[in-house]
């Protein structure tokens, strides 16, 4: 039998079964459609954090205190100032080392108030991380050296205190300490639903005298060039390991970052397709429960035809055409939904979602393989059919 | 005289049911000739058709030898026995077997099909084949649009459209009136007469009358 011929009858036993031909793609429309939407969302989530660790600058290397492991709580931090200027001598430029303290705090003006990050920062901050500002200016050395009392609002933080009034020159509390408002950064938006306008920075010194502390969370640098990172890495260690021998530091790179959050995203997105790929298994399952019942009720018609000259392999092949086309139509329509699910998702909410060719071509791939793997045996059971038996049934 | 259509020399064929054998049919040797007129006549049970199976190829036996169009049948896989099935015999049977859903036209040209002709050949073959049994008004009409009579003549222009040299016809009449029945057979002689050896299988005695030579079956043998 010719397999234009095939593919005719195939498509013709589909349609004298409209309903249960529909309801057998079912399964598969929404396994595939969950696989290209599920991988989707993994993908253009991945795309997005990578983005925006790219955007924190290249070069640049944060030190913080405690190892740097899976698993690991992070440590309290014992460095100071003192420590920056040193790493600043290592480094041989002051402006390429940024320090912060960082604490959570509730910002008030006037009657208004809000929950934001306190950044306790260095004047060079904008420069080390790449932050632009929207209104005013940025902290200045004096403020540092002064502890001025001095405040830069993020976009969030600004319009939840001021709306649409220009909050340069006013006056602001951060944990019952009055601020003057001199900046407003450019609005960065959300990451993974978490808003990243919400944050003030202020002099790490008034940020100290606030929290009662002289103290210091983590250091960051930017490398001069790619070439030496590494070297100055493990100098910046090795100068705050003398400093202080009971401490542990780490230092890593925006290239470990990405490196680490890509595996980690990588293996979410995995599970998430894993686990649409078992809907699309019990759609597998459907679809070979529903062809055996197919070639028990088509027994009289597989006899017949067996009658008249078809080998085994034709009424085999015939089968496993039915059950590959019931699951590669079902995979195409699963596609689209799962592509409008996911261009859905991407559009009214906060998750990113990004198709690519290669989880749509492999959806496909996959759901005409399930349509062979699950057809042959019922193609098989109908192909090896007596004919004299299947005549003989009524 | 040229070469039999079908040689049986002492076929047998035994069924296990549940491990227990059951002999269906016990040493029938027979020959059916080119353009033969043969009624296979027994009671059911009497293993005639049994026997209509095995001549048809449907079945092989467990003793004896069976040549179909010269090939003896032990010798041949089932793709082998489809592809014999397909050049030398042509089936009617008793309950039409006309797939349901599938024109007149595109019934009689199913065993084309699995011959691998094409598309438009087999439409015009068999377009000619319900002409030649008087259906050229019915090509594009369904099993369930057509009386019990047109059914079974759309089966015999099935069965004729590989140009078979055996019909082989189990109680081809059995679903239909007296009429009709007897305008079947009509139409199953004159193919006859046109060449093609027919047998029929019927438990019918008036229908078995009209064949030229009668073969019965009784508990698995041939008694006359």
């Amino acid at each position: 039998m010719r397999l234009a011929e095939a593919w005719r009858v195939a498509l013709d036993a589909l349609r004298a079964n409209r309903l249960r031909s529909m309801l057998t793609m079912l399964g598969i429309i929404i396994g595939v459609a969950a696989v290209v939407a599920l991988v989707g969302i993994g993908t253009g989530t991945k795309g997005q954090i990578e983005q925006q660790v790219e955007g924190l600058g290249s070069n640049l290397l944060l030190v913080v205190p405690g190892r740097l492991e899976a698993g690991s709580a992070p440590a309290a931090s014992t460095m100071d100032l003192d420590d920056v200027e040193a790493v600043a001598r290592v480094v041989g430029d002051r402006d390429r080392v940024a320090a912060t303290i960082a604490s959570g705090e509730t910002v008030r003006a006037g009657s208004r108030s809000t929950f934001a990050s306190m950044q306790g920062v260095l004047e060079n901050t904008p420069d080390v991380f790449v932050r632009r500002l929207d209104r005013g200016t940025y902290l200045s050395r004096t403020d540092v050296t002064t502890g001025r009392r001095v405040a830069v609002l993020g976009a969030g933080t600004a319009t939840a205190l001021f709306g649409d009034r220009d909050p340069i020159g006013r006056q602001i509390t951060i944990g019952g300490v009055r601020f003057r408002v001199i900046g407003t950064f450019e609005r960065l938006g959300q990451s993974l639903g978490v808003d990243r306008d919400s944050e003030v920075h202020v002099p790490v010194t008034a940020a100290q005298r606030l929290l009662g502390t002289d103290r210091i969370d983590g250091l960051a640098i930017r490398a001069p060039d790619r070439e030496r990172i590494n070297q100055l890495s493990t100098a910046v260690v090795s100068v705050l390991s003398d400093r202080h021998p009971d401490t542990d530091f780490s230092a890593v790179t925006q290239e470990q970052i990405l490196g680490v959050l890509g595996d980690i995203l990588g293996v979410l997105t995995g599970v998430l397709a894993a686990i649409a790929g078992i809907s699309l298994l019990v759609g597998g399952v459907g679809v070979s429960n529903i062809m055996l019942v197919s070639v028990r009720e088509r027994t009289k018609e597989i006899g017949l035809r067996k009658a008249v000259g078809a080998r085994p392999r034709d009424i085999g092949v015939q089968f496993l055409l039915e059950a590959v086309l019931l699951t590669t139509i079902g995979g195409v329509l699963g596609m689209a939904l799962g592509v409008t699910a996911a261009l859905l998702v991407d559009r009214f909410s906060p998750v990113p979602a990004a198709i690519t060719w290669w989880s749509l071509a492999l959806a496909f791939g996959v759901s005409a393989f399930v349509g062979i793997v699950f057809g042959v045996v019922p193609a098989q059971r109908a192909g090896r059919l007596d004919p004299v038996v299947a005549l003989r049934t009524e | 005289m040229t070469a039999p259509a079908i040689v049986a020399t002492d076929i047998s064929r035994t069924y296990d049911l549940d491990g227990v054998s059951v002999p269906a049919l016990r040493g029938v040797s027979l020959s059916i000739e080119p353009s033969d007129y043969v009624a296979i006549v027994g009671t059911s049970g009497s293993g005639k058709s049994t026997l209509m199976h095995l001549l048809g190829g449907l079945d092989r036996p467990s003793a004896g030898t069976l040549l179909i169009g010269g090939r003896d049948v032990s010798t041949l896989n089932p793709a082998e026995m489809a592809k014999l099935r397909n050049e030398t015999i042509g089936f009617v049977f008793q309950s039409f077997h006309l797939l349901a859903r599938t024109t007149a036209r595109d019934n009689v040209a199913l065993p084309l099909v699995y011959r691998g002709i094409g598309r438009r050949e087999r439409r015009e073959r068999a377009t000619a084949m319900l002409d030649r049994v008087g259906l050229s008004h019915r090509l594009d009409h369904r099993p369930n649009q057509m009386s019990g009579g047109e059914q079974q003549r759309v089966a015999i222009a099935r069965a004729l459209v590989t140009d078979p040299s055996v019909l082989l016809a189990d109680e081809p009449t059995g679903n239909l009136d007296s009429t009709t029945g007897q305008s079947v057979l009509g139409l199953l002689e004159s193919l006859n007469a046109e060449g093609v050896a027919v047998v029929l299988v019927t438990h019918d005695r008036e229908v078995a009358g009209r064949a030229r030579r009668q073969i019965v079956m009784k508990d698995g043998v041939i008694v006359r």
